[in-house]
């Protein structure tokens, strides 16, 4: 776009700022190159529309760039043939789409009532005192080896295992205040300390990968521990003491095919 | 007489691999489908009726009813959407089943879809739970490998793609019209209903939202039938359910018995109060249903035994808080839990759950005014049954249940307090 003389002098601004605001402003978003396009086109082919893969297709800017660029808003909208506003829109209502980059690992501490009761909202102060950082504030360069951002979470849906707290999305059930720092300083020193419940720790990009749907090579993922003793609590009173649901019968038959009105 | 705990959802959970189809075909998988495949689509929809089903996210409204309101003929498609987008507080029923069985999920939402007439599913599962997405990525990998997907399933004639989708983060898109929109790629916010979901639901085609262990159940009433399903629960909430147990007992944990089980027999099973400290309040299902107190421990936990006693079953996510956990500090942190999910389309929800933080915060920090509880009330009157969605009615339900059996502890906050501006105004 050319700037006429006419506009900087009828701006009550300085031509800088003017300029600032007259300038088509174009995000760059070469970082997504075509095997990232490649995945998008792949997201929008498992929907009826195209429009259903914003959620995923925003996961899968963020394993690219660790947070929701502009750039990555372009490309997104590019996708899928939206506006700017559309994709920002969105982008800006989920917590998980952050809007600024974060560190190699994301911290998430549940302070719901029930684990900050337990202890959750202990822990949160410890990791924060810590880490010297706030909620959606990342402790070391973003991005780099041994970075962390912290954040207090919602309900996590692991109640029975609280507290509970997620390292780029696993689980690490029944933490201390303790254990959760000596947690936190593995991370920082480049460990991967392995989940309660979860695949072994990759960083938070390669998570948001994940998210989006890929899954490539990770088959040995699924093996990751699941059940802690306290899912299979019941089951495994039923079974000691024998107790069953009723036994089923040989041949349960549906009932006749209703009548049309 | 119906055995104490009746594992039927949870029962392949103690099996090795129990996430992979190999166990889930040694352990009667997929048969149920084999059978409904040979009936009439509506035989499957009236035997779910008949079964007396109800919902298993909160609400309970009847399966069966459900899939019936489906228009059959109208030309559209039809959509089947899973409602994994696991949050209430307390809840976390739905991501162990997923993470240990996702196979007997896949095998609801075929038999289901067969049901209504639908050849496109997708699975809403809440992003933050990344195991459970993984697991259910790979169940829905071997079920079409497998023939149980795609298109000509075990040779019926019947087509059906299942997608798993990641949600990012808003207790909202539990809502199922929320979801909807979410899953349309849109802001998680609730629509004006009518129209409901039922004929204009996924891309404004009728569609059938149901929860994870609703779906779940189905391929057992499939085997069973429905008078197999009516032997466990009551009358009217028939059916096994798993009660999740969380917070100051001895044994949390997952325990699935039949509806109308009390908290006093499932604290017996859990190993009783953690440390034996006493008991003080409870929610029977989630923190949007409204509290219990020790005098609710002979309650029967269905859908009409929680509702005659004051509350609602919700989600049966049994959260239990001993004597030592003050009611207006935990009510504060629901209260803040709530405005931060509160998705800002209503007014009702958006500005007053934003105003009771403030007034809760106030109080527990030992500033407030015994009229502050007047003023609570006064603002959840103004949300309740004013709101867009249930978001708002469960934000209210811990404030004005805690003050109903609690309100000397609110008044205890302000006691001090009042007699400073006693002081001062004499």
């Amino acid at each position: 776009m050319s700037t006429s003389e006419e506009v900087y002098a009828a701006s009550a601004l300085d031509p800088v700022e003017t300029q600032r605001l007259v300038t088509e402003n174009v995000a760059d978003t070469s970082v997504f190159d075509q095997s990232i396009a490649d995945r998008a086109r792949a997201i929008i082919a498992r929907y009826p529309q195209a429009r259903s893969a914003l959620l995923p297709m925003l996961h899968l800017v963020q394993s690219v760039e660790g947070y929701v660029s502009q750039a990555g808003i372009t490309f997104c909208a590019d996708q899928l043939d939206l506006t700017n506003a559309e994709v920002s829109a969105v982008a800006t209502f989920y917590t998980m789409y952050k809007r600024r980059p974060c560190g190699e690992h994301l911290v998430s501490v549940c302070t719901n009532t029930l684990c900050a009761a337990l202890g959750g909202d202990a822990i949160y102060a410890k990791l924060k005192d810590h880490l010297g950082v706030g909620h959606e504030e990342t402790a070391g360069e973003p991005g780099t080896p041994g970075s962390i951002t912290l954040e207090h979470a919602e309900c996590l849906a692991a109640c029975d295992l609280g507290p509970v707290l997620q390292v780029n999305y696993e689980y690490f059930d029944n933490q201390t205040p303790d254990g959760a720092l000596d947690l936190v300083k593995s991370l920082q020193a480049g460990e991967k300390p392995q989940p309660t419940r979860g695949a072994p720790l990759t960083d938070f990009r390669q998570a948001e990968l994940q998210l989006a749907g890929f899954f490539e090579g990770r088959d040995a993922d699924l093996d990751g521990p699941s059940a802690a003793p306290e899912t299979v609590r019941g089951a495994k009173i039923a079974a000691e003491r024998g107790w069953t649901a009723p036994a089923m019968p040989d041949n349960a038959e549906f009932p006749p095919l209703p009548e049309k009105k | 007489m119906v055995d104490n705990l009746t594992p039927v959802l949870t029962k392949r959970w103690l099996s090795p691999r129990s996430w992979t189809l190999k166990t889930y075909e040694q352990l009667e998988g997929y048969t149920a489908l084999r059978k409904a495949l040979k009936a009439h689509p509506d035989q499957l929809i009236q035997q779910c009726k008949d079964s007396g089903l109800r919902g298993r996210g909160g609400a309970g409204f009847p399966t069966g009813m459900k899939w019936g309101f489906i228009p059959q003929g109208d030309g559209k498609p039809h959509y089947l959407v899973i409602n994994a987008d696991e949050g209430e507080p307390g809840t976390c029923k739905d991501i162990p089943l997923m993470m240990a069985d996702p196979h007997s999920l896949i095998e609801g939402i075929i038999i289901t879809s067969y049901a209504i007439r639908a050849n496109f599913a997708a699975i809403y599962v809440r992003g933050e739970v990344l195991h459970v997405i993984r697991r259910l990525h790979a169940a829905v990998r071997e079920a079409y490998e497998a023939g149980y997907l795609g298109k000509d399933i075990l040779g019926s004639g019947f087509d059906l793609d299942v997608v798993v989708h990641a949600g990012a983060g808003a207790y909202i898109c539990g809502e199922e019209t929320a979801l909807l929109d979410s899953l349309e790629g849109k802001r998680g916010q609730p629509r004006l209903k009518p129209p409901f979901p039922a004929t204009a639901g996924l891309y404004a085609s009728p569609t059938v939202v149901n929860n994870v262990e609703t779906i779940a159940s189905v391929p057992y009433i499939v085997n069973g039938g429905a008078d197999w399903f009516r032997t466990m629960g009551r009358e009217r909430s028939p059916g096994p359910k798993i009660f999740s147990l969380s917070g100051h007992v001895e044994r949390p944990g997952q325990y699935e018995a039949p509806m109308g089980i009390t908290l006093r027999e499932l604290l017996d099973l859990a190993g009783g109060m953690k440390d034996g400290i006493p008991l003080k309040f409870w929610t029977p299902g989630g923190s949007s249903t409204p509290l219990f107190t020790a005098d609710h421990l002979d309650v029967p936990l269905d859908f009409e035994g929680a509702a005659e006693a004051g509350s609602m079953l919700g989600t049966t996510a049994l959260q239990i808080f001993n004597e030592t956990v003050s009611v207006p500090w935990a009510v504060m942190k629901w209260t803040e839990f709530y405005k931060h999910e509160s998705c800002g389309k209503c007014t009702p929800c958006r500005e007053g759950t934003y105003w009771l933080v403030q007034i809760l915060q106030r109080m527990v920090a030992g500033n407030g005014t015994a009229s502050d509880i007047d003023t609570l009330l006064d603002v959840c009157d103004n949300i309740l049954g004013r709101s867009f969605c249930a978001l708002g009615d469960g934000a209210v339900s811990p404030i004005t249940s805690g003050i109903k059996y609690f309100k000397h502890e609110f008044l205890a906050l302000c006691d001090q307090n009042s007699q400073v501006l006693a002081g001062a105004s004499a």
